[in-house]
């Protein structure tokens, strides 16, 4: 989708703010926060899924919110979306009378194994590469209104293929329960020059990662 | 660190008031732990992991390695996951790592313009800057110039490439070993070595020169 959170070669967001002593979590909240999303299990739930929610955070509230912020949002969402909590419970802070109690998915134990666990979205398929390291491809004119990996700034733009990473599953369809769709991806290198014209510098470039559906030959 | 003063402290990221969110987040966990959701004490375990073990001085490690063991080093540059497992880290967000060298005449820069992809193993939770508007909408379009603001000037000649983290590659920059540290051990290597120039905003300065401090 054409969202806020697409902002690569946005102008007006201001300066770097860099904070020379920055904790890891900034406040108590931040770290629970953080921690329940690693911890909690469940159906329709995947990476590209969660990236999702927050691009459909409304553009506003996206650009207000703090990092975490947009994810307590999302925490909360997910909670109630797959009926683990109600609004009464997380209005009154109480579980329902007689609801039944689960068991965690994850215990102190689990933790160092959830944290240490390699969850890789490549995929070992047998899928032909449409595109081959040195071939010179365009990233597709595309607007899906759901989820996508291809950035608004090289769409429709010209660079060519420096490496092949493998076989991965496709955040596109993944993301909306339609399928893993793997296929081949690749490092594009565009010059800063096709993507933002004369202004940029001739010795600019950037790589991006590209599905073989973002891809057509140039 | 060569961060300068023209960089703000203040931080416009954070208005929300801290102390109503802590109430919240924590009526929201014990509710959860009342209802057997998640157990406490997972949740701190991973919170210490991330305070206090995952975090830049892994990569910093991984950095002084291939500085100091060529063979290593090319490892590192063919097969970054499997050479970064040999010293222990792997895990969520780390799965597929890249390794990008940085040499006098090529300077690489790690952004994500569509949300916060960093390489949690290695160099743990990203930073404020890394995640904020300001860096994902400028590092691909004016590199030069967020690269000025953290201090670091590159000379016309110098190639820049900058890295969209997009799929699920993890990107490490392995930054230029500076002149000086020939004699340095391994782990005094690693010492110098700062997340900022792993990320690619930053290069590693020369080491004071022997008794200048005294």
């Amino acid at each position: 989708m054409n969202g806020v959170h697409d902002m690569g070669g946005m102008h007006g967001m201001g300066p770097v703010v860099y904070d020379r002593n920055e904790p890891v979590f900034h406040d108590w909240w931040e770290s629970r926060v953080y921690a329940i999303t690693r911890v909690l299990r469940g159906p329709r739930y995947n990476l590209d899924h969660a990236r999702h929610q927050l691009e459909l955070l409304p553009p506003a509230e996206y650009l207000r919110m703090s990092y975490y912020e947009r994810w307590l949002t999302r925490l909360v969402d997910r909670l109630l979306a797959s009926g683990a909590v109600t609004r009464e419970e997380l209005a009154s802070g109480r579980p329902a009378p007689g609801s039944p109690k689960g068991t965690p998915a994850v215990t102190a134990a689990d933790a160092p194994h959830v944290v240490r666990r390699r969850d890789s979205a490549r995929r070992d398929r047998d899928v032909a590469p449409r595109f081959a390291v040195g071939q010179r491809v365009r990233a597709r004119n595309m607007h899906p209104t759901g989820h996508t990996r291809l950035p608004r700034y090289a769409r429709g733009k010209q660079g060519v293929v420096t490496k092949a990473h493998g076989i991965f599953l496709f955040p596109d369809t993944n993301a909306h329960f339609q399928g893993e769709k793997p296929q081949h991806v690749y490092s594009v290198r565009f010059a800063a020059r096709e993507l933002w014209g004369e202004q940029a510098s001739p010795r600019d470039f950037v790589h991006v990662d590209m599905w073989d559906d973002y891809l057509e030959p140039a | 660190m060569a961060h300068d003063d023209h960089h703000h402290h203040h931080d416009h990221e954070h208005q929300a008031v801290p102390s109503d969110l802590n109430l919240r987040v924590k009526a929201l966990e014990s509710l959860l732990v009342e209802k057997g959701i998640v157990d406490r004490a997972a949740l701190d375990t991973i919170v210490d992991l991330y305070e206090t073990k995952i975090g830049p001085r892994n990569g910093a490690r991984v950095v002084a390695r291939a500085w100091a063991d060529p063979v290593y080093k090319q490892r590192l540059l063919t097969d970054a996951t499997a050479a970064i497992a040999e010293l222990g880290y792997q895990g969520g967000q780390g799965e597929d790592m890249v390794v990008l060298e940085n040499t006098p005449t090529v300077h690489n820069l790690v952004v994500c313009t569509l949300c916060s992809c960093y390489p949690w193993p290695i160099l743990g939770l990203p930073p404020v800057w890394y995640k904020s508007a300001p860096y994902r909408s400028r590092a691909v379009i004016d590199p030069r110039g967020v690269l000025r603001e953290f201090g670091l000037e590159l000379p016309d000649d110098v190639e820049v490439r900058v890295w969209d983290s997009t799929a699920e590659l993890r990107y490490l920059v392995l930054p230029e070993r500076p002149a000086g540290t020939e004699h340095m051990t391994e782990e005094e290597l690693a010492a110098l070595v700062t997340r900022d120039s792993m990320v690619g905003v930053a290069k590693i300065a020369a080491p004071a020169p022997t008794g200048a401090r005294s």
